[in-house]
């Protein structure tokens, strides 16, 4: 399958020939009345960085537990190198070779970080090797520049953005090809969050699909090649990254057209709208 | 300028306390237990408590025939226990353990004693009896979500109603005296000599385990512990399981039934540690849905807990039925169930999932055969008993309960 070839070369070794990875086509999936996604395409080659960005309730979580297996779409298939799969369970994504971090990190608190990290994937399942695991968990943790003390204590003894570190950390355990990330850096420190935008780029020079959900414009400027916009639920436009503004990407989000009085009778109304809702609760 | 490149990987952060040697361990473990981590250590202290007082009023309690005795009455209940402990981990809980071990008892009778089959077909098959319905409760649980209290209360009437129409007309069948089972349960003992080889192969396989951990540590650049914390635990190990052992020996020792009640705590513990299925118990009694993402079996996770648990009811009844040499209508019924659970919660497991071990089966029932054996020694009747050991429970719930508070405010929930 080609994908439009939107992109630019914004730097020297960005650029490829690149073939689509992971795709989307037509997705949808409902919560009773709520549909949450409607008609969803997305794509992502080997050695690219997707962002997926919106407004909250966008859809963009529920769309990565589409990919990820935790939810099955109403609508829609997916295709993995060229492949048509169906995703339904986590455990079909993680064998494909699609790792992900939730926005909720799902980490076991009783657990220590080790057996967070090699959950499910355990070296030696009928005698575990501790000391490898170990090993390995600091090598992981290192290359995050992760701050944790020791990694024998229960997930509930860190803090939020240690424990984010931890969840992206285990996305890496098991050699994906893609791997997704929902608002990785929502939590995290400084230093951190360049570690994590440092590995996001390592990662695409390996050739992984990226798949990365932020709402920080910065960041999305900063690693990724294509922003695809979700708004209530549906595609709302897609851009390469460099040939477009943050403000045409935010207009999006917000659903205002293309251009400032749109944009600014938008805003308008939404304030009035807001100071409505407030007289009518007061 | 606490950190030298010479420091083991996992030792580098500076705002970890360096500890390290025995003074180390032993700051350490009551760090954790200040953190509300407390393991084992109430229900040790709780049994010094209850024996102390049993002993006080009773001078015969603590003698070498009285604690044999009681050991040999823990092994049936007890793996009931250890099965229980492990539907606890999962956040579950199984109600039907004495129905199905009441069950396995009669199944045991009927086909051994009533209908004259090998003695092993017969345990084999309430064994399997005893799997197919843990099964059966996996498949319900699975498939319809049905809670596990309502699915096990469901077969507690049920396989009791099943026991009691097997049994129906033939009152109570004696398992011969000159059957193996019968032996085993009542007049194995292991001797003096080999009592003493079990102790020092325990004490040199910890000392080995250790030993070789530690090794592999320091060759893969971790902190190890230091071969002094190894000698001093393995040699710990060997005096206070020694001493024990002499004074069992002392009556008539240490009977095979409770080496087989420990060898399966053992083989429990391994599992429950040592296996990737160990790891998802855990975590799917910590966050099912962060196991279930993380690409673990939950239903399979469930079922075979489910298995487990009846499985080891079933073995628990056949003990049982080979203790009393008998299979009736009551086996498995009155205080069994109710003492089983209260042993794995007395013993430190967690009602809220997630936390526990298998020594949880072994120290509980050991508390709950102390108080029914010291209250029969003082001529007390069972009314006694249900008051004592159930507050003795509600004791080991709130200390879970609070230990539990403690957990989150130390961040260990
Ligand atoms: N399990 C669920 N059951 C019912 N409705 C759901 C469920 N998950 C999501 N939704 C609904 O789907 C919509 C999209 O939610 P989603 O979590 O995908 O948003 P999001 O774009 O990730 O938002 P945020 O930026 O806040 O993380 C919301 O309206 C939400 O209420
Ligand atoms: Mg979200």
């Amino acid at each position: 399958m080609s994908i439009p070839t939107i992109d630019q070369p914004a730097s020297a070794g960005r650029a490829e020939p690149r073939t689509s990875i992971l795709s989307l086509r037509g997705a949808s999936k409902s919560f009773g009345a709520v549909a949450a996604l409607t008609d969803i395409d997305l794509e992502v080659a080997a050695g690219e960085v997707v962002a997926i960005v919106g407004d909250n309730g966008a859809g963009k979580s529920t769309l990565v537990k589409v990919l990820s297996g935790v939810h099955l779409p109403d609508a829609g298939t997916i295709t993995f190198e060229s492949n048509q799969v169906t995703i339904p369970t986590p455990t079909a994504a993680l064998d494909l070779g699609i790792a992900t971090v939730f926005q909720d990190l799902a980490l076991c608190d009783n657990l220590n970080v080790i057996n967070n990290l090699f959950l499910g994937r355990e070296l030696r399942p009928g005698r575990l090797d501790e000391v490898a695991m170990e090993v390995r968990s600091w090598e992981l943790l290192r290359q995050l520049s992760a701050k944790i003390p020791s990694v024998r204590i229960p997930i509930a003894a860190l803090s939020g953005g240690q424990r984010q570190t931890v969840a992206i950390a285990r996305s890496l355990v098991g050699n994906p090809k893609v791997i997704i990330l929902d608002e990785p850096t929502a939590a995290l420190g400084v230093a951190q969050t360049a570690e994590v935008l440092n590995l996001v780029e390592r990662l695409r020079e390996r050739g992984l699909g990226v798949i990365m959900i932020s709402h920080n414009m910065a960041d999305v400027q900063a690693v990724a090649d294509r922003v695809v916009v979700l708004r209530l639920g549906r595609n709302n436009g897609e851009f390469t990254v460099g040939a477009v503004s943050p403000e045409e990407i935010i207009a999006a989000i917000t659903g205002a057209t293309d251009n400032a009085v749109t944009r600014r009778t938008a805003q308008i109304d939404l304030r009035t709208a807001s100071s409505l809702d407030k007289e009518v609760t007061s | 300028m606490t950190t030298t490149p010479t420091l083991p990987v996992d030792r580098q952060d500076e705002r970890l306390a360096n500890r390290t040697g025995v003074r180390g361990a032993i700051t350490g473990a009551i760090d954790q237990i200040r953190g509300g981590d407390l393991g084992v250590l109430p229900v040790v202290a709780g049994l010094a408590v209850i024996w102390t007082i049993l002993q006080i009023l009773n001078r015969g309690f603590l003698s070498s025939a009285n604690l044999v005795n009681l050991l040999m009455e823990c092994a049936a209940t007890g793996v009931i226990a250890l099965g229980i402990v492990c539907v606890l981990l999962v956040a579950q809980i199984d109600l039907s353990v004495g129905s199905v071990s009441g069950l396995s008892s009669a199944i045991l009778g009927i086909l051994f004693v009533t209908q004259g089959w090998n003695v092993w077909v017969a345990v084999i098959l309430a064994v399997l009896a005893g799997m197919l319905i843990g099964f059966i409760y996996g498949q319900i649980f699975n498939r319809f979500g049905v809670p596990s209290f309502v699915i096990t209360l469901a077969g507690l009437l049920s396989f009791l109603g099943l026991q009691l129409f097997v049994l129906k007309g033939r009152g109570t069948i004696n398992i011969p005296f000159e059957s193996p089972l019968v032996y085993f349960a009542q007049l194995a003992f292991v001797p003096a000599w080999l009592s003493y080889v079990f102790i020092v192969v325990a004490a040199v396989s910890l000392f080995l385990v250790g030993y070789t951990t530690a090794r592999a540590r320091t060759a893969a650049g971790l902190s190890a512990q230091p071969i002094q914390l190894i000698i001093v635990k393995s040699a710990t190990l060997l005096v206070v399981l020694g001493l024990i052992a002499f004074y069992l020996n002392q009556a008539r020792g240490i009977g095979w039934m409770f080496v087989l009640f420990v060898a399966l705590v053992l083989v429990m513990h391994y599992m429950l540690t040592r296996t990737r299925w160990g790891r998802s118990v855990y975590a799917v009694g910590g966050n099912v849905e962060a196991a279930r993402r993380s690409g673990i079996n939950v239903r399979w996770v469930y079922t075979s807990v489910f298995m487990t648990c009846s499985t080891l009811a079933a073995i628990g009844g056949i003990l049982a039925a080979s203790r009393l040499a008998a299979a009736s209508q009551s086996s498995g019924g009155g205080d069994v169930n109710l003492n089983a659970i209260a042993a794995a919660v007395i013993g430190g497991t967690s009602l809220f999932g997630g936390r526990g071990t298998a020594f949880a089966a072994l120290l509980g029932i050991i508390v709950i055969q102390s108080i029914s054996s010291g209250l029969t020694l003082l001529n007390l009747d069972s009314s006694f008993r249900f008051i004592v050991t159930g507050i003795v429970l509600l004791l080991a719930v709130t200390l879970d309960s609070v230990s539990r508070r403690s957990r989150t405010s130390h961040g260990r929930a």
